[in-house]
């Protein structure tokens, strides 16, 4: 058999599994397929059958196994959903396992996840996560390495993903393994100092009512507080060619 | 000559009614027709009498003899004449009247930071200066500005509003100002905080409560 053939036939029956047809639907971008052997190992499934009803008719349907006992047909909306429920939290653990970081990696380099919203953040990717665990309670926030800040997916299409499919550690775990990303935010952060509103050039003062409050939820100890973005990038211009010279 | 007539079908409704547009409020035809508030324009705004004419719907332009690329940029430099003079009618009374209308509606969109709570936002441009940078949105809850959701906003020039905007809005319409955010984000693992990111937490705290100080020791005068 040929390279081509052996492609051809591994991809055809990758598309047949309902994994891959739920991880290709548009509103499931943010998923990463989990692999087969990650779902077939009970140790991992530890205490879902507690969160998902009718859990074994849905690890069934998502491995493409054939039902013990055929499913009814009035049936199968249920166990489709809790289907997907139990993906989802099987992919929240999958996702801070080696392999689950490599592939979210790979997404996140795509920029499957978009970027974040902030201007001063310059387009910083974004990963996918929740402020909860525990499913039905909160959608899928974005958490911007750069600003450090969640935010709410600029699609209506991310609204109704559920943020216990990611989980709330996934990203504190994503950046300890892929420290490079953290090092690129560092840098951004330095060079950007926290937005200040201005009347024709002139800053509003502290201490009157419409003043700047909220610098702090920016503001990084390395930045020079005084420095504005464009005399920012005219220093590190600077800088460069000092590294140059 | 149809168009003059009918009240609904003037330039400017159809400006305001094309996709995209949404941020712009109406500017009187007044305000476009006083020379003192276009002083300095004709810079910018390439055969500025004509392209008045045409914002305002006056009779005496004559689109008869212009071939579609001239039209073409007549109208470019309509819509271009329009818009700056736009930034400087919503920093009068009555623009900004207008546009608190539009703020209040949402129409400008909201803030996609998770914990402002979809606070509504205001437009505002880095840059006074035509075709430099595109507009941003501020939010007053977070004081910060964000890129528009949508790529047809994402082009407007942020010269069309200025960069004094909702700093003005704000100095005239105080009450409008929302309590701000309290809440920081901070990430944790298996709901343990993490060093760096728990310092960096505290650090801001600390940045907020020596702000808190400053504002409460007023001196007295």
């Amino acid at each position: 058999m040929t390279e081509n053939e052996e492609l051809y036939l591994s991809s055809s029956s990758i598309e047949d599994s309902w994994v891959s047809q739920f991880c290709e639907m548009a509103n499931h971008q943010y998923f990463c397929e989990v692999s087969e052997s990650f779902m077939e190992d009970e140790f991992n499934l530890t205490g879902l059958n507690s969160l998902v009803p009718r859990y074994k008719e849905a690890l069934e349907l998502i491995l493409d196994l054939e039902p013990e006992v055929p499913v009814p047909l009035p049936e199968i909306p249920t166990i489709e959903e809790s289907g997907e429920l139990l993906y989802g939290l099987i992919h929240a653990r999958f996702i801070i396992t080696r392999p689950g970081l490599q592939s979210m990696a790979y997404k996140y380099a795509c920029r499957d996840f978009g970027t974040c919203p902030r201007y001063q953040c310059r387009n910083t990717a974004v990963l996918p996560m929740g402020r909860l665990d525990i499913p039905g309670f909160e959608t899928v926030r974005l958490y911007c390495p750069c600003c450090r800040d969640i935010y709410v997916p600029s699609n209506s299409r991310f609204l109704n993903i559920d943020g216990a499919f990611f989980g709330s550690s996934f990203p504190a775990f994503f950046l300890e393994t892929y420290p490079k990303v953290e090092q690129e935010c560092r840098r951004i952060r330095e060079q950007s100092p926290p937005f200040q509103l201005k009347i024709f050039g002139f800053n509003i003062a502290e201490k009157s009512r419409a003043g700047p409050r909220m610098k702090w939820l920016r503001q990084t100890p390395g930045q020079d507080k005084s420095q504005g973005p464009q005399e920012t990038e005219a220093a590190t211009a600077i800088e460069e060619e000092a590294v140059v010279g | 000559m149809e168009m003059e007539t009918d009240l609904e079908d003037t330039w400017i409704a159809n400006f305001l009614g094309t996709k995209g547009n949404e941020y712009f409020c109406e500017v009187d035809p007044e305000f476009i027709l006083d020379r003192f508030n276009l002083t300095g324009l004709n810079a910018d705004v390439p055969n500025i009498h004509d392209a008045i004419d045409v914002v305002t719907g006056s009779s005496d332009v004559n689109m008869d003899g212009l071939n579609a690329e001239e039209e073409q940029q007549l109208d470019a430099s309509a819509r271009h004449l329009y818009c700056l003079v736009h930034a400087r009618f919503i920093l009068t009374t009555r623009g900004l009247y207008k546009m608190m209308l539009k703020y209040q509606e949402g129409d400008f969109g909201r803030c996609p930071r998770a914990l402002c709570r979809s606070h509504i936002l205001l437009p505002i441009g880095l840059q006074d200066v035509p075709n430099i940078s595109s507009v941003k949105l501020y939010c007053p809850k977070c004081e910060d500005i964000y890129n528009p959701k949508s790529s047809r906003h994402a082009n407007i020039d942020g010269a069309y509003f200025g960069t004094s905007f909702p700093g003005m809005f704000f100095q005239v319409y105080p009450k409008l100002l929302p309590r701000h955010s309290e809440e920081q984000f901070c990430l944790k693992i298996f709901g343990f905080k993490i060093h760096d990111h728990a310092e960096h937490c505290r650090w801001q705290q600390k940045q907020r409560d020596e702000l808190e100080k400053r504002i409460a020791d007023k001196p007295t005068s």
